[in-house]
C-alpha cells in the first residue's frame, strides 16, 4: 500500500471517481493549474479543460452554475480556493443547494460536492484560517464533511461525490501534507454519517473532528502517561448528520465528554455535542460536559504568537481531560 | 400593420401559432386575475400578478422546445409556465398550497413554478439566484454536445444582484447555450429604474460580457418572438449567448401585500394600461383578419371556462398531510 499525504488522497479520490463517471467534473479557481493546493495537478492532461475548468474569480457563480450543471447530467466538485471565500456562495448554497430537493417537494436535486480548504495553524490570517462547518451543519438538506487525514479523505470523499444530495467537503488545510498514511490500491469509501473511535479508553470521551483529532490524540497519550486517565477519542468526520449513537454510546459507558473544537466556541458545532449529550445522556454523566475550543475572536490573528494563543492545542486539551478526569 | 405582417412573415409564425399566443396571454391574464380575486377573498395568503408582461412572457416562451429546453423562471412569469405547458390546474394548486401541487406540494410560495418534465426548474425568492442554475443548465448541454438552451428570467431590480453579473460573464466566458430575458418593468417593488442603474437601457451591458444585448418593446409579443427566435438561431449556431431586455409594465401592485399608490401616479398605470398587449394583440390579429369577434368569444370562453373548473376542481382537493413536513430534506434513494 503506498503512502499518502491528505492532498495526494484527495487528488486519488477525484481523479478516481472522474475516470469511472465521466459525469464528474471540477470547476473553480485555478484548478487547470492543478490548483493552489495541488489538489488537481495534472487533471487537465488527463481530462481536458471541459472536465477540470477554470472558472471566473466569482464563487456564487460556481456554485450556482454547479447547481444548475447538477440538474441537467452533470456531478460537478466545485473548489472554493479557501473555505473564507465561500462566504459569497452561502446564499446558493444556503437558499438553492440546501432546499431545492426540499422545496420542490422531492422532484428536483441537486447532486453536487464543494471541496474546499478550511481551518488554521499555517499563519493564515483571518482570511484564510476559518472554520465553517457550523454555518452549513445549521442548515438541513446539507452534509458536511471534515477531514484531517489521507485514508478518511478518500473514502469520505468518494462516498461525497456519489451521493445525491449536496455535499460540502472541508479539507483542514494545516493537514494537506502533515502526515502520510497508508491508502489501498482498491477502491474503498467510507459511509458518511458515520465517527470513528480513533482510540479506545475508559474514563473521558472526547469528540471532536478535524486538526484536533490529531491534537487530542496526542493530549490523551500525555495525560495517560501522567496519571492512567483513559480517553476514548471519537473523530466525528461528518458533522451533519452527525454519529449520535456512537457518541452516546461512549458517553454512557465512560460518563465524561470532553468536546473539542477548532472554532469559536459560541455556537460552535461541539454546542450541539455538548447540548445533545447533556440532553441524551444526562443520568450517565459524572462530571461537567465540557468543551475546549478557540475563544470568541476573530480566527486567527497572522502573528505565530497570537494564533498559538487562540486556538486549542495539546496542551489545552491535555489541562481540560485532567480537570475532567478529577471530577 | 405591414410591420406586423412582415414580422410575421420573417418569423413564419402561422395562423394557427398567433391565436395559440394570444391564448396563452388570455391564459396568463386570466389565471393572474384569477387569483388576485381569491386571495381578496381570503382563500389564499398571498399571490403575485403577472399583469401586464404577457406579451414579454408569452413572446419569448413561444420560441422555445417544451420539456427539451430549460426554463429558469421568476414569480412573474406565469404566462411563461403556461406557454411551455403548465395548466390552470397546475397554477392554481400552487396557489391553493395543494397536496400534488406539481410546484412544491405547497412549500414554495404561489408563482414559484416548477415541473420536472417541461424542464421548468424550481426557483427560490432571493433575487436572481436562479440565472448561475441557467448558465449551469446551459454549461452542461454544452460540455454534454445536448442540443439543448437555458433560459435564464428575471426582473430589472435583479441586474443589480452580483448573480446577475457573475452568471453574464461566466456565460460570456465560456459562449454558453444561454439566453438572459430581463423584463423590465420600471420597478423593484417601489424603486424606480432611475435608482437602480445609471443608464436607460440595460441591454448594453451586455457588450461588456462579449455578447449581444437588446432592448425590445415588451408589450410588443411579436416583437418580443423575433427577439427572442434572433437569439435561439444564435445559440444553435454557437454563438452564445444573448441579453433581451423586454421594457413593459406591471400594471399590479408588486404583489397582494404591497400598495404601489405610495410610489406610482395613477396617470402613469393608465398610460401603460392604454399599451396593454392583452387588449391590443386581439386588435392586431383582427386587422390581420386572423381573428374575429366570433373566434375572439370562443378563446375567451374556453380560457374562462379552464380557470372556473380547475378553481372549482382545485379548491376541493386535498392539502398536504401534516407530517409529510418532515420529508424530502434529503434525496431517499440511491443515486443511479
Ligand atoms: C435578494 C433579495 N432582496 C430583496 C428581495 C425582496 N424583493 C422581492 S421582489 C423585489 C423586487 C424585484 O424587482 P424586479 O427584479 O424588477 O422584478 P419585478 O418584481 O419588478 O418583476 C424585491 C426587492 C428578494 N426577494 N431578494
Ligand atoms: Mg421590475
Amino acid at each position: 500500500m503506498p503512502e499518502k499525504t491528505m492532498v495526494e488522497a484527495i487528488r486519488d479520490a477525484m481523479f478516481e471517481e472522474m475516470k469511472r463517471d465521466d459525469r464528474v467534473i471540477v470547476m473553480g479557481e485555478d484548478v487547470g493549474e492543478g490548483g493552489v493546493f495541488r489538489a488537481t495537478e495534472g487533471f487537465v492532461a488527463e481530462f481536458g479543460e471541459d472536465r477540470c475548468m477554470d472558472t471566473p474569480l466569482a464563487e456564487s457563480c460556481i456554485v450556482g452554475a454547479a447547481i444548475g450543471a447538477s440538474l441537467n447530467g452533470i456531478i460537478p466538485i466545485a473548489e472554493i480556493q479557501f473555505a473564507d471565500f465561500s462566504h459569497p456562495a452561502f446564499d446558493q448554497i444556503v437558499s438553492e443547494a440546501a432546499r431545492l430537493h426540499y422545496r420542490s417537494n422531492g422532484t428536483w436535486s441537486c447532486p453536487i460536492v464543494v471541496r474546499t480548504p478550511y481551518g488554521s495553524g499555517i499563519h493564515g490570517g483571518p482570511y484564510h484560517s476559518q472554520s465553517i462547518e457550523a454555518f452549513y451543519a445549521h442548515v438541513p438538506g446539507l452534509k458536511v464533511i471534515c477531514v484531517a487525514s489521507p485514508y478518511d479523505a478518500k473514502g469520505l470523499l468518494k462516498s461525497a461525490i456519489r451521493d445525491p444530495n449536496p455535499v460540502i467537503f472541508l479539507e483542514h488545510k494545516k493537514a494537506y501534507r502533515a502526515f502520510r498514511q497508508d491508502i489501498p490500491d482498491e477502491d474503498y469509501t467510507i459511509p458518511i454519517g458515520q465517527a470513528e473511535t480513533k482510540r479506545e479508553g475508559t474514563d473521558i470521551s472526547l469528540i471532536t473532528y478535524g486538526m484536533m483529532t490529531h491534537h487530542s490524540l496526542k493530549a490523551a497519550e500525555t495525560v495517560e502517561q501522567e496519571n492512567g486517565a483513559s480517553v476514548e477519542v471519537i473523530d466525528l468526520r461528518t458533522v451533519s448528520p452527525w454519529d449520535k449513537e456512537r457518541v452516546l454510546e461512549s458517553v454512557k459507558k465512560t460518563g465524561k465528554a470532553l468536546i473539542v473544537y477548532e472554532d469559536n466556541i459560541t455556537g460552535g458545532f461541539g454546542a450541539e455535542v455538548a447540548a445533545t449529550i447533556a440532553q441524551d445522556a444526562f443520568e450517565y454523566l459524572d462530571g461537567p460536559v465540557t468543551r475546549v475550543a478557540s475563544p470568541d475572536v476573530p480566527i486567527s490573528p497572522y502573528s505565530g504568537i497570537l494564533e498559538e494563543y487562540i486556538l486549542p492545542n495539546p496542551e489545552k486539551i491535555a489541562e481540560a481531560i485532567r480537570k475532567l478526569a478529577a471530577y | 400593420m405591414t410591420a406586423i405582417k412582415e414580422a410575421i412573415k420573417t418569423h413564419g409564425l402561422t395562423e394557427k401559432q398567433l391565436l395559440q399566443m394570444l391564448e396563452k396571454m388570455l391564459l396568463a391574464r386570466a389565471l393572474s386575475v384569477r387569483q388576485r380575486i381569491l386571495q381578496r377573498m381570503g382563500k389564499g395568503p398571498m399571490t403575485f400578478s403577472g399583469e401586464g408582461h404577457e406579451a414579454a412572457q408569452v413572446g419569448s416562451a413561444f420560441a422555445l422546445r417544451p420539456g427539451v429546453d430549460w426554463v429558469f423562471p421568476y414569480y412573474r412569469d406565469v404566462a411563461v409556465a403556461v406557454t411551455i405547458g403548465m395548466t390552470p390546474v397546475d397554477i392554481l394548486r400552487g396557489f391553493f398550497a395543494r397536496r400534488d401541487d406539481i410546484n412544491s406540494g405547497g412549500r414554495n410560495m404561489p408563482s414559484h413554478f416548477s415541473h420536472l418534465g417541461l424542464r421548468i426548474v424550481s426557483g427560490s425568492a432571493p433575487i436572481a439566484t436562479q440565472l448561475p442554475h441557467a448558465v449551469g443548465a446551459a454549461l452542461a448541454a454544452k460540455l454534454r454536445k445536448l442540443d439543448e438552451i437555458a433560459v435564464g428570467y428575471s426582473g430589472d431590480g435583479s441586474t443589480s444582484t452580483g448573480d446577475w453579473h457573475e452568471s453574464m460573464n461566466f456565460a460570456g466566458v465560456q459562449r454558453l447555450p444561454v439566453i438572459f430575458v430581463c423584463e423590465h418593468n420600471n420597478y423593484a417593488i417601489s424603486v424606480p429604474w432611475r435608482k437602480q442603474a445609471a443608464i436607460e437601457n440595460v441591454s448594453i451591458r451586455a457588450q461588456g460580457y462579449g455578447f449581444p444585448g437588446v432592448s425590445v418593446d415588451g408589450n410588443d409579443v411579436l416583437a418580443v418572438y423575433g427577439a427572442m427566435s434572433e437569439a435561439v438561431k444564435r445559440v444553435r449556431a454557437g454563438e452564445g449567448p444573448t441579453l433581451i431586455e423586454a421594457k413593459t409594465y406591471r400594471l399590479m401592485p408588486h404583489s397582494s401585500d404591497d400598495d404601489d399608490r405610495r410610489y406610482r401616479t395613477r396617470e402613469e398605470v393608465e398610460a401603460w394600461s392604454a399599451k396593454d398587449s392583452v387588449a391590443a394583440f386581439p386588435h392586431q390579429l383582427k386587422e390581420l383578419g386572423v381573428l374575429d369577434d366570433n373566434a375572439e368569444k370562443e378563446i375567451n370562453d374556453r380560457v374562462n371556462h379552464e380557470v372556473d373548473a380547475a378553481t372549482d376542481q382545485v379548491e376541493q382537493e386535498p392539502q398536504p398531510e401534516a407530517p409529510t413536513a418532515l420529508r424530502h430534506v434529503f434525496v431517499e434513494e440511491e443515486r443511479s
